[in-house]
């Protein structure tokens, strides 16, 4: 699917080959991707179309059926794969998806950790913003899912960008070994703020921290944790919706002749409100115009059915920079730290929240116990 | 897990090239943000930078070296005010039984009488070295009708005089989505009126990418240039292209502080040469040429921009607009919009481009959709930004008539802030209703 040094994924000169994964265009909302095979056919209501005939052509260019009826054969992007995806979960789609790939600050070579990974929609474009030297852990709970995403990311071809692990983030956090390594991270998960201390652990001082949420009570709790217990650590906390509008556009026939002195019954014999009705469900084409007092507008309106895009509320944090990550390493490691991050230095300077991650308790400390302790 | 992809990524991590800087270096850009997003300057880092606040003028230097992602804070020492770092404590969150208080307003008459502190009082304070915390909580006590608030209230008024008396200052690292953001809160029209939400769905729609070659119409100053080179990452090409001989101005890439490496990949043709069968002038001359003009224009749009530093503020509590006064010398002059070299325009000639963005401020979109539009690949996405809809509605038309592209879609995107804390969460004040149309497509073969 991406483009590499030596091999243009869209070129002039680039023909499909027998292997490829294109996705079949019948219409703006009939697509789907084929793997092509050189003895296979695909059979739809246009008839039967031989893979056979397929390669050696170019990309994006009409195949005919046995009927004589023709499809487009396209290459795939994340934004079609998007579209034409097997749905194990809810989704995300491409207005989430932009917003979300451009407020995590993804460039080619950042670490992005992602979780949970539901159908793979989002780790797809996540692979692209950090292709060739980045890279995407991105985790589920559901083992089944896992493999299925495992399986997408072969079929089209960013397997070795991202790596997926059966983990649940919620109970067991991101794994040590990725400490301080995450540009971004990424949470789409029913409760993220048993997450947040994890993801915070994970991010490198400036990085960026999103969570996704269907619900505004999830949004709620999700900031609520970010300020009170890790006020310093993370700033910038910015809550958006995102939507997207389409619209349809026509080709309509407007009455501009004058409403004084003439009579509508005889000139515009085509422009009685049931006819109208008629000409308007039509598409494109202009049909022969006997009125000379009507002009052809091409208008735009918005869509009266607008497709399901899920609007999620979108919660970001970009994590300040701590002291605590320059301070010498000469001071005694308490009883709990097992990670080695320093935490006496930062319990001094607050109140901190531990999780206790297996059960999803909050366990708090106090601070004066840990000077008690310290002392 | 497999083990050794993870050490592959871990060991790359460590070698100096992070994507993403993480350190305030001399001579580099940088975002301001002072009081929470109340305000937003860019500076270039030098010796010599100052940003005034308030009434004082403060040196940059201390922000030279420092993380980004620092806090800053006003201090008053011997030698007068200066910006020195501090490492934010927490505070006590005190939302807890907001439910059970019961106090309003209705007794508190706005008279400008409540304060019993004067403003002379308050700047000898300040001038005795008195931290800014300790102002408030002297402008706190000496309030006849802080006890009288509700709570959130009082948490509300406390955060003004902070912003006031205390300013804190956020050093940020600019990214296409904070310049964006800041040029669209303050000068819009330079830009279009081009929203972040907008942007980020022409580079994921033009499926932008390393190691993909895109073909931008960027009037609006250097933004789309921009945000397309930093996804590039250093790969492949952002090629910007114009009607006539000389190139829109993209003075905005100087300010996301690219590497030489991702500014070598940001060049620029006209339509003209892209298009013909053969580049007719001799290579030697004309490339020269070129690329002095192009520096010439870039050096002459950077000498003014590089004097001030962009000032760019939402509304603010302090209601002053500040100018920083000039560095002493300009940084670095930009490399990016050199000539696209013959080769490269040979090979483009034969591959095509993979995508197209187009963000024709007053151009008709068809018309400038037409010329550019056979020099994608077949199967290449396309977008076309446009501040109003008709001209889109029209393009669209047109390409669906010529039977030029499929996936035609017309969107509009929609953003909405939220401000989420207890008991006080709602949408924005305010919000912008306006970020234009995006059309979009992918490019057929009309055979």
């Amino acid at each position: 699917m991406l483009p590499t040094e030596s091999k243009k994924a869209l070129s002039f000169k680039r023909y499909i080959e027998d292997g490829d994964l294109v996705i079949v265009y019948e219409r703006h909302d009939v697509m789907k991707p084929v793997k092509v095979s050189k003895d296979a056919v695909l059979q739809n209501r246009f008839g039967v179309y031989k893979h056979s005939d397929w390669i050696g052509k170019p990309l994006g260019t009409k195949v005919f059926s046995n009927k004589g009826k023709f499809v487009y054969l396209l290459a795939p992007t994340p934004e079609l794969w998007t579209l034409v995806l097997s749905h194990r979960t809810q989704i995300l789609y491409i207005a989430d998806i932009s917003f979300v790939v451009m407020y995590l600050e993804v460039v080619p070579g950042c670490v992005v950790l992602e979780s949970g990974t539901g159908s793979g929609s989002l780790s797809t474009s996540l692979a692209r913003a950090v292709a060739p030297t980045g890279h995407v852990y991105s985790f589920d709970f559901h083992e089944q899912r896992a493999v299925s995403a495992r399986e997408d990311f072969e079929k089209t071809g960013i397997s070795s960008l991202v790596t997926v692990e059966v983990r649940d983030i919620q109970g067991e956090g991101f794994p040590e070994k990725l400490s301080g390594l995450a540009d971004s991270v990424f949470l789409d998960l029913p409760q993220p703020w048993l997450a947040v201390p994890s993801a915070a652990k994970m991010l490198k001082q400036d990085g960026v921290l999103c969570s996704f949420s269907p619900c505004i009570e999830q949004v709620q709790r999700t900031c609520e944790v970010l300020r009170s217990d890790f006020i310093g650590k993370f700033s910038e906390i910015r809550t958006f919706e995102v939507l997207l509008r389409t619209y349809e556009v026509k080709e309509v026939k407007m009455d501009t002749s004058s409403m004084v002195g003439e009579s509508h019954e005889e000139d515009n014999e085509g422009m009685r409100p049931c006819k109208r009705k008629h000409r308007s469900n039509e598409d494109v084409t202009v049909s022969q115009d006997n009125s000379s007092n009507a002009t052809s507008v091409v208008m735009a309106r918005p869509c009266s059915e607008a497709r399901a895009v899920l609007a999620g509320y979108i919660a970001w944090r970009t994590v300040n920079s701590t002291p605590a990550l320059f301070s010498d390493e000469s001071l005694p490691a308490e009883a709990k730290d097992k990670q080695g991050l320093d935490y006496k230095r930062k319990m001094d300077d607050g109140l901190w929240t531990f999780v206790d991650m297996a059960s999803g308790r909050y366990l708090w400390r106090n601070l004066k116990e840990m000077r008690e302790n310290s002392q | 897990m497999e083990l050794d992809k993870d050490q592959t990524v871990m060991s790359e991590d460590k070698k100096p090239q992070d994507p993403n800087p993480r350190f305030a270096c001399e001579g580099c850009s940088v975002l301001l943000d002072v009081n929470d997003g109340d305000r937003l300057v860019f500076a270039r880092l030098s010796g010599g930078a100052i940003l005034k606040i308030g009434n004082k003028n403060y040196s940059l230097k201390p922000l030279i070296g420092a993380p980004f992602g620092s806090l800053f804070q006003v201090e008053t020492g011997e030698d007068g005010s200066f910006l020195s770092r501090i490492f934010p404590i927490k505070q006590e969150n005190s939302s807890n039984n907001v439910m059970d208080d019961s106090r309003d307003n209705r007794e508190i008459v706005d008279n400008n009488e409540a304060q019993n502190l004067t403003g002379e009082e308050i700047e000898a304070m300040r001038r005795e070295g008195a931290k800014g915390d300790e102002i408030i909580e002297a402008l706190i006590a000496n309030s006849k009708t802080f006890d009288k608030k509700f709570q959130l209230s009082q948490e509300k008024y406390k955060l003004k005089k902070q912003k006031k008396y205390a300013p804190k200052l956020l050093l940020r690292r600019p990214f296409a989505r904070s310049i964006c953001e800041a040029y669209f809160k303050k000068y819009p029209a330079r830009i279009g009126f081009l929203r972040v939400d907008a942007l980020s769905l022409l580079l994921t729609m033009a499926n932008v990418t390393a190691y993909s070659d895109v073909l931008v119409v960027d009037m609006v100053g250097g933004l789309v240039t921009g945000a397309v080179a930093e996804r590039l990452g250093g790969t492949g090409y952002v090629c910007n292209t114009y009607k006539g001989s000389a190139p829109y101005p993209v003075e905005m890439v100087r300010m996301f502080n690219f590497s030489d490496k991702v500014l070598e990949r940001i060049v620029q043709s006209s339509i003209n040469e892209l298009s013909s069968a053969n580049t007719a002038s001799p290579e030697g001359n004309n490339q020269q040429e070129g690329v002095c003009n192009a520096e010439n224009n870039i050096n002459e749009t950077s000498s003014t921009s590089d004097i001030m530093v962009e000032e760019i503020s939402a509304t603010t509590e302090a209601g002053v607009v500040d100018i920083v006064v000039p560095e002493s010398k300009v940084i670095k002059a930009a490399k990016a919009g050199a000539k696209a070299s013959k080769e490269t325009i040979e090979m483009w000639r034969e591959n095509g481009f993979s995508s197209l963005i187009i963000a024709a401020q007053d151009q008709d979109p068809w018309s400038v959709a037409k010329d550019v539009l056979p020099l994608l690949s077949y199967s290449a996405p396309f977008v076309i930004y446009h501040q109003y809809l008709q001209p889109l509605a029209t393009c669209m038309h047109k390409l669906q008539q010529g039977k030029m592209a499929i996936n035609l879609q017309i969107t509009e995107p929609w953003l909405r802030e939220y401000q989420v804390l207890p008991s006080r969460s709602h949408p924005h004040m305010q919000m912008s209703s306006f970020g234009g149309y995006v059309l979009s497509g992918i490019r057929i073969s009309t055979t």
